[in-house]
């Protein structure tokens, strides 16, 4: 076991079993001990009403300030469409090589798309964003081996063509970065 | 990525800079971030940039001004110009004013991602096509023309000049002059030299071949015309097309060419439209052309087309002072190209490949030296190591008495002097052969 915790929040309706799941992908991939809990943000001071969505910027920082900690990797669960100001959309973000991350499912349901819903996707594809943000935090960049699941991914389709893993190089630096010994 | 892109983000607002940054850097680029346009100004000066991603509102110095103080550097990044609210005018502008493109906040990350990846393509592929343009200028030095003799430096000073026109050359000289190395230098001198040039041996093709081979074919044009061909005049557009060998031309082909170097228009076999080519055309020829005109073997009208400018190739015989640098030259490139050690000639074998007269020309003797490193001692070549080396040990210069003495002294000596077999193989009768031996003074002990 990797001398690191990491730590998921729901800020959203997101049933507990499915937490479980995420939480259980999680551990699989990284090797590390993960906790899950639920937490409250009022989420109508992230709003933007001009764009209907929530700003990501503004909740990855309340994450990073009020959540996380040095001896943990804190991830934000959410349900919300996450927007920051450059871009439409955002599935997720994290600070590289830093402590939070904040992840959304909003996007990444069937139904969305004009297709049947299908939750046991839209958990899986929930899981290898979260996995994917993790990935950033640990100081991943994106990578452009096929079925890495640090590839880059701006459609949900992207999300499907990769696994939870992380490729061959991925895991070797993560290796590395774990025998290093990182500072939580 | 092997070499990081590197992107230079412009803009006022801290959010949107971070916002990229963090971005880019997640996708692996190399990012840098200037609040105005001025501070870009300063950070392009001291370093390179592939990329600058910036706004087009900016207190100050807005973003098409600083594109087009970008463009007048001369350091020439891609610029892509982000605007808040897009209007037809301002992208003209800044598309009229040399940026790469423009895209409208929010972007979709997905037109980020494409727009990104797509302006690195385009990086990669000037710095690839700046290395390729760098390696045909470095054709430029003509580095296989090789000599110091009087009659080659005219030659290169007439490849030099001649370069210049776009007129018709006509390349004549023996074969293995390097005739085709000349034609390969007038282009790479030209003001063509970035484009194909187009290399058709015509004695190598029959009359129907030529004619496709030249003028390309449309599908179904005739028996195997599976697919649509370009013929090699449309190849060489904006290029060079070397005829080499062209007396071999047959009389029909000779009024085609004509008729296409007249019109620089022909149409494929099989084909009803006109292709029109620019193209330079060298011809090549062992031949005496004139004399063939004047026994009617080749078109007067064409011979005159082509002939605008000739040259001569002297072949190696009137050149022998070119040799020993010849040889040094085929050396290093055969020990290079056998991933052997360069190894040296000696005086007797170097002396006498200078007294050769070497009919066949450059190429019989790059094909010796090649030769001589494979089966030499892998030190140096040696005159044994020759195949112009063995009969020639005494003198180059032996009379046939000499030849024949020596002849019938290996014949006795390979058959243990046994006068009948001898006389049998020499194909003479004993009489003739006793004759011989006691006119040349020969003994079995003799070369033993």
């Amino acid at each position: 076991m990797n001398p690191c915790k990491i730590t998921l929040i729901s800020f959203g309706q997101i049933e507990k079993p499915n937490l479980e799941i995420i939480a259980r992908d999680v551990k699989r991939e990284l090797q590390v001990q993960v906790e899950y809990k639920e937490g409250f943000i009022d989420m109508s001071q992230f709003f933007d009403p001009s764009r209907s969505q929530y700003d990501a910027d503004q909740l990855i920082h309340l994450i990073d300030t009020e959540y996380a900690s040095d001896t943990t990797k804190t991830i934000g669960l959410f349900t919300v469409d996450l927007f920051i100001e450059i871009l439409t959309f955002i599935y997720g973000q994290a600070f590289l090589n830093g402590r939070s991350g904040i992840a959304s499912s909003f996007r990444l349901n069937n139904e969305r798309y004009g297709m049947n819903r299908n939750d046991r996707l839209t958990l899986k594809r929930f899981s290898k964003e979260i996995i994917h943000e993790l990935g950033h935090t640990f100081g991943l960049i994106h990578c452009h081996t096929p079925g890495c699941v640090m590839m880059s991914s701006t459609y949900v389709e992207d999300i499907d063509l990769k696994s939870h893993q992380f490729c061959s190089n991925c895991k070797n630096e993560l290796e590395m970065i774990f025998i290093n010994n990182v500072k939580f | 990525m092997d070499t990081k892109i590197t992107i230079l983000i412009v803009d006022d607002e801290a959010s949107v800079r971070d916002s990229l940054y963090q971005w880019f850097v997640e996708d692996g680029y190399q990012v840098d971030s200037a609040e105005s346009a001025k501070e870009a100004l300063v950070r392009l000066e001291s370093k390179d940039f592939d990329i600058v991603l910036a706004d087009i509102k900016m207190p100050g110095m807005d973003g098409l001004e600083m594109l087009r103080r970008i463009k007048s550097l001369e350091k020439n990044p891609i610029v892509i110009i982000m605007t808040a609210f897009a209007t037809v005018d301002t992208a003209v502008q800044a598309l009229k004013d040399g940026a790469y493109d423009y895209i409208t906040k929010p972007f979709d990350p997905d037109e980020l991602s494409h727009l990104i990846r797509n302006a690195s393509k385009q990086i990669t592929l000037a710095a690839e096509n700046d290395l390729l343009k760098e390696k045909i200028v470095s054709l430029e030095n003509v580095e296989d023309l090789i000599g110091n003799s009087e009659a080659m430096r005219h030659l290169m000073q007439e490849i030099s000049s001649i370069a210049q026109s776009n007129s018709s050359v006509i390349i004549t000289g023996e074969s293995g002059t390097g005739k085709e190395l000349i034609a390969r230098a007038i282009h790479a001198n030209s003001s063509r030299k970035f484009f194909p040039l187009i290399i058709v041996h015509c004695g190598a093709l029959t009359e129907s071949l030529l004619e496709s081979e030249l003028f390309g074919h449309e599908k179904g044009a005739f028996t195997g015309a599976v697919y649509n061909r370009k013929g090699r005049f449309e190849m060489a557009d904006c290029g060079t097309i070397f005829l080499d060998e062209i007396a071999t031309i047959p009389p029909k082909m000779q009024i085609e060419l004509l008729r296409v170097l007249e019109t620089k228009t022909f149409m494929r076999v099989g084909g009803n439209k006109e292709i029109s080519s620019d193209f330079r055309v060298i011809c090549a020829t062992n031949r005496d052309l004139k004399s063939m005109v004047d026994k009617g073997l080749f078109r007067e009208d064409l011979y005159y087309r082509l002939n605008v400018i000739t040259i001569n190739v002297p072949p190696l015989r009137e050149r022998t002072e070119d040799i020993p640098l010849l040889v040094e030259y085929f050396i290093k490139k055969y020990c290079h190209s056998m991933n052997k050690p360069t190894i040296t000639i000696d005086a007797k074998a170097l002396k006498r490949l200078e007294e050769f007269s070497f009919p066949g020309n450059i190429r019989e003797l790059e094909n010796m030296i090649e030769r001589a490193i494979v089966v030499g001692d892998g030190k140096k070549i040696r005159l044994n190591d020759l195949p112009i080396g063995k009969e020639s040990e005494n003198s180059p210069f032996e009379s046939l008495n000499d030849v024949e003495k020596k002849h019938i002294q290996f014949i006795l000596n390979k058959y243990n002097w046994n006068i009948s077999t001898s006389a049998k193989v020499l194909k003479v009768d004993r009489v003739t052969l006793y004759n011989k031996i006691k006119k040349y003074h020969l003994s079995p002990n003799k070369n033993q």
